[in-house]
């Protein structure tokens, strides 16, 4: 019999082409999601070198981080690099022959968030993008890591990455998950005690009964996030739920090719005693809603605690304690939900997914957006916001009055027109609260949607429990 | 590619920890559809003020560190986003070896399909470097890729370990893709064989 294998295992040594004596891996690629920001060198490359795509049916093209959100976008993007950068994906997904979603299509999207809901992602394949999120395409149990642009154009000109193995860790989450307290909050917290560097060189596979309870929208908030964690990918074995998400989507397997494809994905688990590098275990009754308070993914803290001071801090992270004080604006001791916002971001492919904006309307159902505060709420994908609006979540979020707006990256990362004023400090569900990210001098408090909402309702940061027990009541 | 052999140069020294790809070049720089001109945009929100004049606090900025060809940074450099604009930028501004304890996965990787050396070392070797690196222009470091050696500006030798596929590739400047496309019987026949085993792919 041979060794017990892990999830990683399995995927990789079912993608391996050819292995070098150094351990060199050249691994298969199955399917490549590409950008407008990441990919025109790439093509450029292909290009100078008379190369061509390898694999267009299984490359898969959408504009997503500069285009505008707002609803009268047909009429084109203003700023001229924007334009220039999304009309080069244009031409080079025409004259490639890639599948390509154009922004005037309604299944145009955040690509982690496109691929998934068109049935690209599936169980145990390999998923490349030139965008570190790709690791939110783990939660089905594939291989998804990002990669740069010389990678990009690799990909393009061989369907295949040169890749050295990664070491596999464990995250398992025990238990069940509080009231309130959702898979942002667990990403984060996983971030807060392992570390913005904890998971590099490694995989990381979450189990445990608190992520087999999460829907697949969870599974993808928790995955995406593997990477602020430090990891190549994140991972969750197929199970039930995988199944039921993928089955009937536009690209994923039909009649006796699904029969076939389920015969395999059901073999994509971690065998008994196969072994992990590194093993962290939290329970999931510990996990409390939390907030980031400086600018590191890591700098997390459950949102009935205070600002730390640099000196709770050891080595280099004293001086970068002081730094994120000094930038986020806020001094040692003061409670987090004492610290007042001005804007409030939902959206992002971290939470940019139709569980997020029903997370976030049941928190804002019949109450009214702080005085001052300005929040919207931009849809991860164009099927997304009509789910919504058939739902009737888009009147939830204007009549508490917030905006509605067009799918994209939006202020995740600020490319677009949708960006923080200096020193204006925002409620965001997005993933990075790095120095400048949401805008120049912008500060950003990283959270789940209906911890965002809950902001948005009070205009200060604030335990999300606390409006739902007003319900209770 | 360029190819990467030996360097004698100045080192900076950039102690903060997690100094991420938005800080090596904030996103504004991302719209261009150009590998090169990026230099002049490094680390822009810390180098430049408001008004877009130089912060002559920023160690880049000033007159020892300008020609500096070897960062020696803090832990986890070059965290966050995969844009290669990051190896870009620094590339074109003059960086050819950065210094750590740790890097990103994806930097990491980035850095050397630019012809660019990352160098994880120890602490106390990486503190040593950095300390070194504060003597400003005086003091050169020479980064010996074929011996995989560090001299300090005292003569110090400090031994680092390099994967050899990478030290390969750097030496000679060779193209990835070229390499790959060699073994273009083996892909034919995994594609093949692929295609049978999950033919819903």
């Amino acid at each position: 019999m041979s060794a017990p294998k892990t999830l990683y295992d399995k995927i990789w040594d079912a993608h391996v082409v050819s292995r070098d004596e150094d351990g060199t891996c050249l691994l298969y690629i199955d399917r490549h999601l590409v950008h407008e920001v990441t990919s025109p060198q790439a093509f450029e490359g292909l290009r100078m070198t008379g190369r061509t795509v390898r694999k267009p049916e299984n490359t898969i093209a959408v504009p997503d981080h500069n285009v505008p959100t707002t609803t009268d976008r047909a009429k084109g993007i203003e700023n001229e690099e924007s334009r220039i950068q999304v009309d080069a994906l244009d031409k080079n997904a025409r004259d490639f022959g890639v599948h390509y979603y154009p922004v005037s299509d309604v299944r145009q999207g955040i690509v982690h968030i496109v691929g998934p809901e068109q049935g690209w992602t599936l169980p145990g394949m390999t998923v490349v993008c030139g965008d570190s999120h790709t690791a939110t395409h783990g939660a089905f149990g594939a291989l998804a890591h990002g990669i740069g642009t010389s990678e990009v154009e690799h990909v393009l000109a061989t369907q295949t990455l040169i890749q050295s193995k990664s070491k596999n860790m464990k995250v398992e989450i025990t238990g069940k998950l509080r009231p309130g307290v959702t898979a942002k909050d667990i990403t984060l917290s996983v971030i807060g005690a392992t570390g913005t560097a904890g998971g590099t060189g490694h995989v990381i596979e979450y189990c445990g009964e608190a992520i087999r309870s999460l829907s697949m929208e969870g599974r993808m908030t928790v995955c995406n996030m593997a990477i602020e964690g430090g990891a190549r990918a994140g991972l969750i074995a197929p199970d039930e739920t995988t199944f039921n998400y993928v089955k009937g989507r536009a690209h994923a397997p039909k009649g006796a090719q699904w029969e076939a494809a389920m015969n395999w994905w059901k073999t994509l688990y971690t065998d008994e005693d196969a072994h992990f590098d590194k093993v962290v275990t939290i329970r999931g009754e510990d996990i409390e809603p939390v907030v980031t308070w400086g600018t590191s993914p890591e700098d997390v803290l459950p949102i009935s605690g205070v600002v730390p001071a640099p000196e709770d801090f050891k080595g280099g992270k004293v001086d970068a304690a002081k730094r994120a004080l000094d930038y986020m604006g806020l001094k040692p001791g003061t409670k987090l939900d004492d610290i007042p916002i001005d804007v409030v971001f939902i959206g992002s492919c971290t939470n940019g997914r139709i569980e997020d904006l029903r997370a976030a309307a049941e928190v804002l159902k019949g109450r009214k957006l702080a005085p001052g505060v300005r929040a919207m709420v931009v849809p991860g994908s164009g099927l997304v916001r009509a789910q919504a609006e058939e739902e009737g979540l888009d009147q939830i979020f204007l009549d508490a009055g917030l905006e509605w707006r067009m799918a994209g990256c939006s202020m995740c990362l600020a490319m677009n027109p949708d960006q923080l004023a200096p020193g204006e400090r925002c409620a965001s569900t997005s993933n990075r609260n790095f120095e400048g990210r949401q805008g120049r001098n912008g500060r950003t408090h990283l959270m789940s949607p209906a911890m965002a909402a809950a902001a948005a309702v009070t205009g200060k940061l604030t335990d999300v429990r606390k409006l739902m027990e007003l319900e209770e009541a | 590619m360029e190819k990467f052999e030996k360097l004698t140069g100045v080192a900076a020294p950039m102690p903060l920890v997690n100094i991420d790809t938005d800080m090596i070049i904030p996103k504004n720089f991302l719209k261009t559809i150009k590998r090169s001109g990026l230099g002049v945009h490094a680390f822009a929100e810390m180098r430049y003020d408001d008004n877009g004049n130089e912060n002559p606090d920023f160690v880049l900025n000033k007159p020892q560190y300008r020609e500096a060809q070897i960062l020696v940074a803090g832990d986890n450099f070059g965290c966050g986003s995969s844009r290669e604009h990051a190896p870009w930028a620094l590339a074109d501004f003059g960086i050819k070896v950065v210094i750590s304890t740790s890097f990103a996965d994806i930097f990491f990787n980035n850095c050397f399909k630019n012809g660019m050396l990352p160098i994880v070392l120890p602490q106390e070797q990486v503190d040593l470097l950095m300390k070194d690196s504060e003597k400003g222009s005086n003091a050169r470091v020479t980064v010996d890729l074929e011996a995989q050696e560090i001299t300090t500006s005292e003569g110090e030798v400090i031994k680092f370990d390099v994967d050899s596929f990478k030290k390969h590739c750097l030496l000679e400047g060779l193209d990835d893709i070229g390499l790959t496309l060699e073994k273009a019987t083996a892909i034919d026949s995994f594609e093949a064989q692929a295609s049978q085993a999950r033919p819903w792919v």
